[in-house]
């Protein structure tokens, strides 16, 4: 029966210690290290976010001096679940919601992998909101980026659940009435061992945000604001894509989660950015195996 | 050993009393399964219950997921990451796997799903048999797709073929499903457990050479790609977009067309691989009994006291109920002159039978869908009515 193996439990392969060279890294990042190069020209919009926030990725993945061959990405559907194909790495494009499903499958079955998933806002919280929060609460090793952009922009436009009130979509002619989600909170509440949220405005703190998460041994829960100028923006007058990306700061109040009285437990307009989760909590790979490891003795000590 | 000895793990010289769900989770691990991920449902929930005591003993992973959606998600990620995985399921909890099961078929991932069926539509009859899910596991899932679903008739045959769809699976680069109702699922025979070394030693074709070179989905000479595992340095993109052979998304009319063929050319050129079937005295039968599952035996009940009564009866058991054996069933029973298909379900199997029978063969049928078994009496009646209206 040994012919059949699920890998070592080793932690992750990082090609350098990113401590020691923290600030090396930082200078020596290589998109093109990074990128299929021959997929391009990419599918993404004039002024989206979604490319700063691949940037930002990558470059925390090289300050992180994780191995290309053991990064697995895994997305969904939607303009986020198109990002992944771009990177150098084993990616999966899988169906509509369910990456973080998938991807518990892949990082328990290979611990030796590190694994990323790349969603979006109808992905994650929508069609996804079940994976999402019970990703959260088993609290695995993975580290999960959601790129929110408060809108289906594959599709061509349509409400999602974090798309702000009175917003016209495709599908509210008449503007949102529908309360939004606040997916950082649900992570939170949920039980992920990381939660943070980062605006694309502000490359290196996004950039260092996703280090941090890539680096939390648990369920990191990224939540990127992402703009989408061509679809959302054009249809809501909301500026040109650079007016919409120094919008972001408007009403951000850094660092201070537990100070949005207001809108508990949805957050209409306004957003703070930061760490907001970061505990010790069990993660679920290693307590498992520790339960393997409790029933394999046991066998043995007949 | 030196450990005491488990009972996930018996030795084949055993004689066991085991239940249908058990021995699909025993012939799933001989195998070499090391994982399942599954959501509880009745009629099949002792699969991952034997299963969860079972895995960790051998290193494997067990784990519950949140749905039905998240179990299939979760067995093809751990596929992905070149892990003989599993998920079991009924009725309900098969519709809601459909989406990620051509996902499976499409993107070539291997994976066995287990759907012990229940009587339906909708919640239906949980605890009751029933043969109504056999056209959803052909067409269930969206778009052309190719299919291997295998219908063990007694609980050894339910451990055999578990052990062997991980082999076609691996083979093949395909989903395989495992269909018997809840009857099965839920006897209990004695049988000593089958040799399935050969199905175990059964893996998938991994990439090898220059990752340069390499192609995700340029198939070898059996139709099949070897498949890239991450870590190994390859860096393959995967998705359930129509691919060309570099693995990404294509729509470009005649790549489109070969990434089509790509997935039915296996199944053709594997055709005698995957093929299995039971045949009882066709050749010089009158009327042959088409049957499967459990209705399989009652059906060679019916058989051996049709024969004891001089009457030439005999029966085709399809154990590869897709793809459907049509070329051998149409030569085993070419001196047929009726079929009676005996089904748990209103008329879905009599479909493929009313294409397959040739000349002025006539198929009729006996159902039943009230969540009770067909009785080998029931069938020797419905013989005997052809008999007479000849």
């Amino acid at each position: 029966m040994n012919k059949h193996v699920i890998p070592q439990a080793e932690e992750p392969l990082k090609q350098n210690n990113h401590q020691d060279n923290h600030l090396e890294n930082i200078r020596d990042f290589e998109i093109q290290d990074y990128l299929r190069l021959d997929l391009f020209p990419h599918f993404m919009c004039p002024g989206c976010g979604h490319g700063i926030a691949l940037r930002a990725l990558l470059w925390a993945i090289h300050i992180q001096g994780i191995d290309k061959n053991k990064l697995a990405i895994v997305s969904g559907i939607g303009c986020s679940g198109r990002v992944g194909t771009y990177i150098d790495a084993n990616t999966y494009h899988t169906t509509h919601g369910r990456p973080l499903a998938f991807a518990t499958g892949l990082k328990m079955a290979r611990p030796d992998l590190h694994v990323v998933v790349i969603t979006g806002d109808g992905d994650c919280l929508a069609i996804g909101g079940n994976h999402l929060i019970h990703a959260a609460r088993r609290n695995l090793d993975i580290t999960c980026i959601m790129l929110n952009n408060e809108i289906y922009g594959m599709t061509g436009g349509q409400v999602s659940p974090t798309t702000p009130h009175d917003r016209f979509t495709t599908t509210t002619p008449a503007g949102n009435i529908e309360p939004v989600f606040d997916a950082s909170r649900l992570a939170e509440a949920a039980g992920a061992g990381f939660v943070g949220r980062e605006v694309t405005i502000h490359v290196p703190r996004l950039r260092d945000l996703i280090s941090e998460g890539l680096d939390y041994k648990g369920f990191s829960f990224i939540e990127v604001m992402s703009d989408c100028t061509e679809i959302n923006g054009r249809k809501n007058d909301l500026g040109s894509s650079s007016e919409m990306v120094l919008g972001q700061t408007r009403n951000m109040r850094p660092n201070e989660y537990d100070n949005n009285v207001v809108d508990h437990p949805f957050r209409p307009n306004s957003l703070n950015t930061g760490v907001f989760v970061k505990s010790d909590r069990p993660e679920y790979g290693a307590s498992y195996r520790d339960m393997v490891d409790g029933i394999q003795k046991k066998q043995k000590g007949h | 050993m030196t450990g005491q000895a488990s009972q996930n793990t018996l030795n084949s010289q055993d004689a066991i009393n085991i239940q249908g769900n058990h021995a699909c989770a025993l012939g799933a691990v001989a195998a070499g399964c090391r994982f399942y991920a599954g959501y509880p449902i009745t009629p099949s929930s002792e699969v991952a219950e034997r299963l969860a005591s079972a895995l960790p003993e051998v290193g494997g992973v067990f784990i519950q997921m949140e749905d039905e959606i998240a179990s299939i998600a979760a067995t093809l990620g751990a596929s992905m990451g070149g892990v003989k995985a599993m998920t079991a399921t009924s009725g309900p909890g098969f519709s809601l796997k459909q989406e990620n099961l051509g996902y499976g078929m499409g993107a070539q991932i291997p994976c066995v799903v287990v759907n012990v069926m229940r009587g339906g539509p909708s919640t239906g009859m949980p605890t009751r048999p029933s043969q109504g899910d056999l056209m959803q596991a052909r067409w269930g899932t969206h778009g052309d797709h190719p299919v291997i679903a295998l219908t063990p008739g007694s609980v050894e045959e339910i451990y055999t073929q578990t052990a062997r769809a991980f082999a076609l699976s691996e083979q093949l680069r395909i989903p395989v499903l495992v269909l018997f109702d809840e009857s099965l699922g839920h006897l209990v025979e004695t049988i000593c457990l089958p040799d399935v070394t050969e199905y175990e030693n059964t893996v998938r074709k991994w990439a090898s050479g220059k990752p340069e070179d390499y192609q995700p989905y340029r198939p070898d000479a059996d139709g099949v790609a070897p498949m890239a595992r991450p870590g190994d340095g390859y860096r393959v993109h995967t998705t359930g977009l129509t691919v060309s052979e570099s693995g990404f998304p294509t729509q470009k009319s005649i790549e489109v067309d070969r990434a089509m063929k790509r997935l039915f050319n296996k199944m053709e050129i594997n055709k005698d691989l995957i093929e299995s079937f039971e045949d009882v005295e066709c050749e010089d039968a009158d009327v042959v009994i088409v049957a499967l599952g459990i209705v399989g035996r009652a059906a060679r009940k019916a058989v051996r006291e049709l024969r004891a009564e001089g009457l030439k009866v005999g029966l085709f058991r399809p154990i590869t109920l897709w793809p459907f054996p049509t070329e051998t069933f149409r030569k085993l029973t070419k001196k047929t002159k009726n079929f009676v298909v005996a089904e748990m379900n209103s008329g879905q199997m009599i479909l493929e039978i009313g294409a397959a029978k040739q000349g002025k063969q006539t198929v009729s049928g006996l159902n039943r869908y009230d969540g009770d078994p067909i009785s080998p009496s029931q069938i020797i009646n419905a013989v005997k009515e052809v008999l007479d209206h000849e």
